[in-house]
């Protein structure tokens, strides 16, 4: 166990490094003066030579990377051109909202869509199976932003139940936080529902064709035991799989969803820094998210372990 | 009425429940009694598995529909009970086991947990006294260890040990009738034996109606009392065992059993030692090299020093059961796999080591024939540019590989027109016999046969080998035979080569080999081999000794 | 945004006993589907000679105006005709659905081919797709628009990278799982060489996956433009794509919702319809069902 869970961690090393390299030479590559790309048309001689010096610009190329990377590794993420502020702190004071929305769509969607999938597996091919899956390629079609606004409208323009855009912390009582989270974590969710579900139902059917199914309804279980005993926990592995994978879907939506709902979270960072061009933040927020992204997913294959007993180390 | 567990009357079973529906069943009665045992045999389609499906209520709702007729299960009528009564009816008084004991349990639940969920459905039992149960049954399928069994998961287990779980399951209710499916199949024939004497066995303690369905004439005539022909959806005949097999009344139920080919090793054909040596392979090895976390390299050798000789004209076997090698021997002679030491000689040339490049121009003295028809054609090239690639590879023109083509198609008795056709218009025998006609269009001087007819139903496999012995005789081809099956190679091979754990048993002439057995394991693989008491095609039992009858090797089916 | 389309039956290998119906998306669905396609993009293609105005024409007097004779779904924050803005705007958004997905599905489907049949080169093919695939895509494309500018160009370049390591994997995946067929085993022994076997025994089962890939990628860069317009890191915004009309929106949203309203509910039925029309292809191609159909 030990051993397999080394050789996750030392394969995802190279993957981290990809990611690092391409971060890197994202800016570097591109066409023209990075600085005069980041400082923008109306940039003073000194201004330039500032950004040059501060992303060391002047140095061999792989002097840079290797200075660069020497410092990520240090945990020295760079400072913000427009602020000043080191980017690690900016992104630290603004983490909370994103993990809280994050966290309570990855729950929702997860309630949600694994009995739809299921009902619909079981269901195959009668209307209940139909509007799962109808709902499901809906999902994938609405942009998260639309959704968004189509519910600020319903619920909080038309029915002034909720306030329009926001966020407060959870550690000022539940009431607020809650209030505000809803409609993002409602809107975010959506396209994260019809990606397990649809998931969850391909994985059903597949299980409940196979022969140890049969086996169970030989030994006179009903349904419901069939259904969760012996097809959902061998259904489980490409339904997990999924949740890593859609993490990266998650990122994405998280950094519209703060947008559409004003929220103040890294999502909100990260597009700031793009319009302003603010590269040592952008390229902070993709290590983290990559870092992130890759992370889940080894927590997500030593899962496997414990839900398959083939799957050896 | 007392005794009969199962009464089917007239059961006709349809593709959905329009009344002009294809008919699976039509018609088929069947009882079996209190302690016997019923064999359903029937070739692919017969629609003997669908029959045990309607027993247990489990056919596909809506796909299949039972529209006329009766199942009594105990005097109970069957098709007429409530989802709920089929629930609590399955696994007291009817149980199954299946064909396959690597997929019929789930993977991801220890056995013993599984074995206690039929008593904790069923039965009011607490843990204890249920796992006193589980264990015991366990101890009655003869599995050992059984603690340890008890907290394993499935793919920890052999296949023998896991369909004795599967009975294990299955009888632990006493239920009246064990449908039994195929159950020894996919199982290696010193295993089949065990798993047929256990049921046969358990059957005898607890007095269970067996409902036993296999294809093979073999299993029949060991297990059976009574027999049920099946083709087509209707039972052909039915009788007796000892009937059926002496003096079947029906021409298929005759010419199914003509189609058995003999244990007893045809006539050898004379030694031709003056013929040239077209293969020879020395100290052939094949050894996979496993690398554990901590470094260790584990060696396992699929193919130890095979030493084997083929000359032109001749067949070569090489039997063997699961895991034994004889396959990876077939793939390190094509080179589909790299051999890790010794060598081969086609036509005296060593190829063993040649780079892929090099080797291309020998390729075309070796050809080999797979096991599956439905996957070894390409699916999207029809026939004639299947069977014309070869050629073309070597330089023949296009249309003079085509007329090969159409010639070969007659030599492997297709029709001509069959050249434009796509390989899923063909049945899984025709397919094989164009995997024929490709390897013949490289003219070799060896063809490999991997299992080529151990996927074909029995009538079907005797005229691939027909066709094999007739082109043998025309075309002087050397044929290196691989299979699991005793019978088939009695039937073709000159020579036999038993392997074992990926080392060489055994080696000789067929007649020798398969009649007088100097290996303990030669003998253990020839005593477990179904029905060998009985010579299927001339309807007698064998006499001990007796040599090859003339017969048995010119049978032409028309089914 | 993509959609993952990793089916489990790439990870469990059994095959399923027993008659199944698919769900087929019923046939007037995809009907209605087809025929709501088809509409889109004639309207975009023919968007000169339907359009009631100038989408560029600014007319400060007019500004967010309800719907009126001639201006059907009334006007934007500068007057210019709502209607006609979303006709053109369906020109750049189509044309990136369309490019995205021909370009990825060509470079993904020859980096798959070498990645599936080399050994050497799928150990380093394979660590870049994986880092590539950390990166969440719609950081990937924004980095990648403000950095090099907002161009056509820009965008299809941000939206395709991120689109080529799933159609890799894709691809990777069927030529690891055929390769050990026994048709190609046979084509070896007959002496074919690997370029023949590439070509014509392994690429053809390519094929119907892609296209089905194909057309979600489709629509997902559309939507990934859309959400790129939308962030402020699209095209310049000058040029009416679907995505900039509801950027421009967003401000005078709680005066005039309709802004965002109207191109969503377009975009939604363009996306929905490419997917269900990918969905109904993949069912249609399903090798499982053919089987059935062809075997036994």
């Amino acid at each position: 166990m030990l051993g397999y869970l080394i050789r996750r961690i030392l394969a995802a090393i190279p993957v981290m490094g990809v990611v690092a390299l391409v971060v890197f030479l994202l800016l570097r590559l591109t066409p023209g003066d990075p600085a005069a790309i980041i400082a923008g048309d109306l940039a003073t001689p000194e201004q330039l030579e500032r950004i040059r010096t501060s992303l060391g610009l002047n140095e061999p190329l792989h002097t840079q990377f290797l200075t660069w990377i020497w410092k990520i590794l240090q945990g020295d993420l760079g400072v913000s051109l427009i602020s000043q502020v080191p980017v690690i702190k900016m992104i630290s004071q603004r983490i909370e909202p994103t993990i809280s929305i994050a966290l309570s769509t990855i729950t929702l969607a997860i309630l949600i869509a694994v009995p739809l999938g299921v009902i619909a597996a079981w269901k195959h091919g009668t209307w209940i199976d139909r509007v799962v899956m109808s709902l499901s390629v809906l999902g994938f079609s609405v942009p998260v932003f639309v959704v968004g606004y189509v519910l600020i409208q319903i619920f909080a323009i038309e029915f002034r139940w909720l306030p329009v855009q926001g966020f407060r912390s959870i550690t000022g009582g539940f009431g607020p936080f809650f209030e505000r989270a809803i409609l993002p974590t409602m809107a975010l969710s959506f396209i994260y529902i019809a990606l397990i579900a649809r998931i969850t139902r391909a994985s059903m059917l597949e299980v409940l064709g196979e022969d140890y199914v049969r086996t169970a309804r030989a030994k006179g279980i009903g349904e419901a035991g069939v259904l969760m005993r012996h097809a959902l926990r061998n259904a489980a592995v490409p339904v997990i799989t999924v949740i890593g994978t859609g993490f990266a879907l998650l990122i994405s939506g998280v950094v519209v969803t703060e947008s559409v709902f004003n929220i103040p979270g890294i999502g909100r960072l990260t597009v700031d820094a793009v319009l302003a061009r603010d590269y040592p933040v952008i390229q902070a927020m993709i290590l983290l998210t990559s870092g992130l992204y890759v992370t889940i997913n080894l927590v997500i294959d030593l899962l496997y372990t414990l839900l398959d007993p083939r799957i050896r180390y | 009425m007392s005794g009969k567990v199962v009464e089917i009357n007239n059961l006709v079973v349809g593709v959905g429940a329009q009344p002009d529906a294809a008919k699976i069943l039509d018609n088929v009665s069947l009882q079996v009694s209190e302690g016997e045992t019923l064999c359903l045999v029937g070739e692919s389609g017969s629609g003997k598995s669908v029959t045990s499906l309607t027993i247990m209520g489990l056919l596909p709702k809506k796909i299949l529909v039972p529209t006329h007729g009766s199942v009594r299960l105990a005097g109970e009528e069957i098709l007429t009970a409530t989802d709920r009564r089929l629930r609590a009816l399955r696994a007291t008084t009817m149980a199954m086991i299946f064909q396959e004991p690597m997929t019929a349990l789930n993977p991801v639940v220890p056995v013993g947990k599984q074995i206690d969920e039929v008593l904790r459905t069923h039965t009011s039992l607490d843990a204890r006294s249920r796992r006193k149960r589980i264990l015991e049954m366990m101890e009655q399928v003869r599995l050992p260890d059984v603690e340890r069994i008890f907290a394993s998961y499935p793919h920890r287990l052999s296949g023998g040990q896991r369909q004795r779980i599967m009975i294990a399951m299955a009888l632990v209710l006493e239920p009246k009738l064990l449908i039994a499916d195929e159950p020894t199949t996919a199982l290696d024939v010193t295993t089949q034996k065990q798993i047929l004497s256990l049921i046969r066995d358990l059957q005898k303690d607890h007095g269970t109606a067996v409902l036993f369905i296999t294809h093979d004439m073999g299993v029949v005539a060991e297990i059976a009392d009574r027999v049920a022909v099946m083709r087509y959806g209707h039972v052909v005949e039915t009788g007796p065992l000892d009937a059926i097999l002496r003096a079947p009344t029906q021409d298929y139920t005759r010419n199914l059993l003509s189609a058995v080919p003999s244990l007893v090793p045809r006539a050898a054909r004379p030694a031709t030692a003056s013929a040239p040596v077209v293969l020879d392979t020395s100290e052939l090895t094949k050894v996979y090299r496993e690398r554990s976390i901590l470094g260790k390299v584990r060696e396992v050798a699929a193919a130890k020093d095979v030493t084997l000789t083929l000359h032109r004209g001749r067949t070569l076997g090489i039997v063997g059961e699961s895991g034994s090698g004889k396959s990876t021997v077939a793939r390190c002679i094509l080179r589909l796999i790299d051999p890790t030491s010794g060598g081969i000689r086609v036509i005296g040339k060593e190829i063993s080591f040649l780079s892929r490049n090099l080797l291309r121009p020998h390729r075309k003295h070796i050809q080999i024939i797979f096991q599956d028809p439905y996957r070894s054609l390409n699916p999207r090239l029809t026939v004639g540019e299947t069977i014309a690639e070869g050629p073309v590879n070597y330089g023949t023109p296009k249309p003079e590989a085509l007329r090969r083509a159409r010639e070969l198609l007659e030599l492997v008795d297709l029709p001509p027109d069959a050249i434009s056709r796509y390989p899923h218009q063909f049945s899984g025998g025709q397919r094989q016999r164009i995997a024929i006609a490709r390897a013949l269009a490289m003219d070799p001087d060896v063809l490999v046969a991997d299992e080529a007819v151990s996927a074909l139903d029995v009538s079907v496999q005797a005229q691939v080998l027909q066709l094999l012995d007739d082109i043998q005789a025309r075309l002087g081809i050397a044929l290196l035979f691989i299979t699991h099956d005793l019978r088939v190679a009695a039937q073709i091979c000159d020579d036999v080569i038993v392997m074992q754990h990926g080392h060489i048993v055994e080696q000789g002439p067929a007649g020798d080999i398969l009649t007088n057995p100097k290996q303990a394991y030669t003998q253990q693989l020839l005593d477990a081999a179904p029905g060998r008491g009985w010579d299927f095609a001339n309807f007698r039992p064998l006499a001990a000794g007796m040599a090859a009858p003339a017969k048995t090797r010119d049978i032409a089916l028309n089914s | 945004m993509a959609i993952d389309t990793i089916e489990p039956s790439s990870i469990s290998a059994g095959a399923a006993s027993g008659p199944r119906v698919s769900l087929r998306p019923s046939s007037t669905i995809i009907t209605i589907a087809a025929i709501c396609l088809i509409v889109v993009v004639a309207s975009a293609i023919f968007a000169g000679f339907i359009a009631p105005q100038d989408p560029q024409k600014l007319a400060p007097a007019m500004r967010l105006k309800p719907g009126m004779p001639g201006f059907p779904l009334g006007t934007d924050a500068y007057g210019r005709d709502l209607l006609s803005r979303i006709l053109y705007g369906g020109r750049i958004s189509l044309m990136i659905g369309v490019g995205a997905a021909v370009v990825s599905v060509t470079i993904g489907l020859a980096i798959g081919l070498v990645s599936g049949f080399f050994r050497w080169a799928d150990a380093i093919i394979m660590r870049i797709m994986d880092g590539l695939m950390a990166i969440p895509s719609i950081l990937l494309a924004i980095a990648v628009v403000s950095l090099s500018g907002a161009s056509l160009k820009t965008v299809l370049i941000a939206i395709i990278i991120p689109e080529v390591p799933r159609v890799v994997r894709l691809v990777r995946s069927v030529v690891l799982s055929v390769r050990e067929e026994p048709y190609v085993e046979a084509a070896i022994a007959i002496g074919s060489g690997l370029p023949k076997i590439l070509w014509r025994h392994i690429m053809p089962n390519t094929f119907a996956p892609l296209i089905v890939q194909g057309t979600y990628i489709c629509a997902s860069a559309i939507l990934t433009e859309a959400i790129l317009s939308f962030l402020g890191a699209g095209i310049n915004p000058e040029t009416p794509t679907w995505g900039n009309i509801m950027a421009e929106g967003r401000a005078f949203f709680q005066i005039k919702p309709s802004l965002i309203f109207w191109p969503g509910v377009v975009l939604s039925i363009a996306i929905l319809s490419i997917n269900l029309i990918g969905d109904a292809t993949r069912d249609a191609l399903d090798p499982r069902m053919k089987q059935r159909k062809a075997g036994k």
